[in-house]
């Protein structure tokens, strides 16, 4: 470690800037959100969530990531698969349209899903024809999430994938063990704590989407509204207990998270360093 | 059982990994494959072992064509170049794992499994180190456990992939010999692959020597040394000065002497007798090395007994003569 020469003071004023930092924007923020929600006391507190909107919210957000998780959880495994362990024509492409909903901005990401669908879109009136009901429904919701969340696994699981390499499995091979036998005994303990990482990143943002499900979501009460479009309409109709409520209760999945990550971020750095020390030897 | 690989090529992108390998393996022998690194070793024990596919030729196990035969079903012992055990399980689970894979009806009951284990891991005389993972190994002993799982499912082929690579000189020579002594009690047909020339004229019932995807010569250790079938065999396989029609007058061509072929002696003891002075001299081995210098500058080398270079009092920068006992002749270039 380098001998520390600079003056103390230099850096105890910027410890202090970054700790007042974290405290305004972050701490501060929480603290409102769970002080006006509990400020007319517990009963009107959990009186929101027993509202059929609010339910009805809390539902569609739960089955929102009950889907999209799931399926970016088996895509993000195959996807990662292919580009970290095997060569393809077009793999620098599809390593770069994974991360594509990660550059482009929510709005975008909904506007796409009303082109494709929409009435006035390209799939629009044949949907319209079957009776199928995509925009300003849950099914648009749920894609929307998909496509914003789809990323999340596969980046996590891409370093990890590439730094193991293929020997274990081929070991396995060799030693009798089916294509089957070979992903569920090695390959999937050897990437366990990089998925559940991307799991966890994967499920706060399908959770937490607003801009492309907000875009896609008609906002019918009751019907097409998740907990973050839900909070928005409440605080426009000035219903900030009910709305900061609900609020907390995102707060609160985000606590969770953050607990979780840090828990397993630790595990799954050492996956990666014993991934890349291995390969040395 | 035998394996006959029959034409083999095989190329990665434009560069050719394997040309037209023909290599006929007899039931239990002791292969070496021996060559410089990127010759193709690998490649072509992969091609054997199903885990890539040739481009052209055939293989045979045992007189069938085992082209279509995936990997699983081949029931190759596969150790690799960096062992590949898997690192999250112990030293038993990694031995078992591949009777824990066979289909209910032929897999080994637990007890079966466990009694196996551990008559293999005292076979690798490594019984104390059941429960540990791989990185809780030294090299050496991750190479021993490797070894071990793959003869778990009872090969009828063990291919091993510079299995004595990154260990040091020592317990490489103890590996070498046990893997001899194991060879000579279990006879299973092996392939191993090697850069060490010594390893391999030491271990091996048959050198195959492979240069840039070709075999250059495969034969008893005592042929390839002695009748090497070219200059780079003659080359590969140790030390070799090289004269230029310069020791009898009459032959036109290239001259390959090795260094222990050479007598050292004050004065000319044939017409042969080359005259040079000595320029360095390493006493510590179980032979002394002198490099000598012509006079018109050709570097030359040559090993002599202790005991001749005590009687002859040899110092630096003295005049010697060396004399070939032994030649080569050639057309090539080295
Ligand atoms: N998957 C691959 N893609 C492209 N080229 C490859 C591939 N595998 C091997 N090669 C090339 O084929 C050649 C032979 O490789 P191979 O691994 O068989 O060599 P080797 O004799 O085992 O060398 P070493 O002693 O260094 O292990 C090398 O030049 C290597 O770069
Ligand atoms: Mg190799």
């Amino acid at each position: 470690m380098a001998t520390r020469t600079e003056n103390p003071w230099i850096r105890r004023t910027l410890i202090g800037i970054a700790l007042l930092y974290l405290g305004l924007f972050i701490f501060l923020p929480l603290v409102v959100v769970f002080y006006t929600g509990l400020s007319k006391g517990l009963a009107v507190y959990f009186q929101s969530f027993s509202d059929p909107a609010a339910l009805s919210a809390i539902r569609l957000t739960v089955l929102t990531a009950l889907i999209a998780v799931p399926l970016n959880l088996v895509f993000g495994i195959a996807a990662s698969w292919a580009i970290a362990k095997f060569d393809f024509w077009g793999k620098n492409l599809l390593t770069t349209l994974i991360d594509l909903p990660l550059s482009v901005s929510p709005v975008i990401s909904g506007l796409i899903f009303i082109l494709l669908f929409g009435a006035q879109g390209a799939f629009g009136p044949w949907l319209m024809d079957h009776g199928i009901k995509v925009i300003f429904a849950p099914p648009a919701i749920i894609l929307a999430t998909i496509f914003v969340t789809f990323p999340m696994v596969a980046r996590e699981l891409i370093p990890v994938m590439k730094a193991q390499g293929n020997e274990e499995e081929e070991a396995a091979l060799t030693l009798g063990a089916s294509g089957f036998q070979t992903f569920w005994r090695i390959t999937l303990p050897n990437i366990k704590w990089g998925l559940l990482y991307g799991v966890i990143l994967c499920n706060a943002r399908a959770m937490g989407e607003f801009g492309a499900v907000s875009v896609v979501s008609g906002h019918i009460r009751g019907q097409t509204n998740t907990l973050p479009l839900h909070i928005e309409i409440l605080y426009n109709e000035y219903n900030f207990t009910a709305a900061f409520a609900a609020a907390s209760l995102l707060a609160l999945l985000a606590l969770v998270t953050l607990f979780l990550k840090s828990i397993v971020e630790y595990r799954y750095r050492a996956e990666l360093k014993a991934a890349v020390r291995t390969e040395n030897v | 059982m035998s394996i006959d690989v029959k034409q083999i090529s095989k190329t990665f992108g434009t560069f050719k990994a394997l040309d037209n390998i023909e290599l006929k393996i007899a039931t239990g022998e002791l292969i070496a494959l021996l060559g410089p690194s990127g010759s193709g070793k690998t490649t072509l024990l992969r091609i054997i072992a199903g885990l890539e596919k040739a481009d052209h030729g055939e293989i045979y196990f045992h007189g069938k064509d085992v082209r279509t035969e995936e990997t699983k079903d081949r029931n190759v012992g596969f150790v690799f170049q960096h062992y590949a055990l898997f690192r999250h399980m112990t030293v038993f689970e990694n031995i078992a794992f591949g009777l824990k894979v066979k289909p209910k009806a032929i897999r080994p009951s637990p007890e079966k499994i466990k009694a196996k284990v551990h008559e293999l891991l005292k076979l690798v005389q490594l019984e104390w180190v059941a429960d540990r993972y791989p990185s809780e190994l030294s090299g050496g002993q991750r190479q021993r456990i490797a070894l071990a799982r793959a003869l778990a499912i009872e090969p009828r082929v063990l291919l091993l992939d510079e299995p004595f690579g990154s260990l040091d000189a020592k317990v490489r020579k103890e590996l070498r010999q046990w893997l001899r002594r194991f060879h000579d009690d279990l006879h299973i047909t092996t392939l191993f692959v090697t850069h060490d020339q010594e390893e391999a004229l030491e271990v091996a019932d048959r050198v195959v020597v492979m240069n840039k995807g070709k075999i250059e010569q495969a034969g008893t250790p005592e042929e390839v040394y002695h009748n090497p079938a070219s200059v780079f065999v003659l080359n590969f396989l140790g030390n070799v000065n090289l004269f230029h029609g310069r020791v009898e007058e009459t032959k036109a061509t290239k001259m390959y002497v090795r260094p222990h072929e050479l007598t050292v002696s004050r004065n000319p003891i044939s017409a042969n007798s080359i005259k040079a002075k000595i320029s360095f001299i390493n006493p510590a081995g179980s032979v002394v090395k002198i490099d000598a210098q012509t006079s018109d500058g050709q570097l030359i080398q040559a090993e002599i007994a202790q005991e001749e270079y005590k009687s002859l009092k040899l110092k630096r920068n003295e005049e010697i003569c060396l004399t070939p006992k032994n030649i080569t002749y050639s057309e090539y270039d080295i």
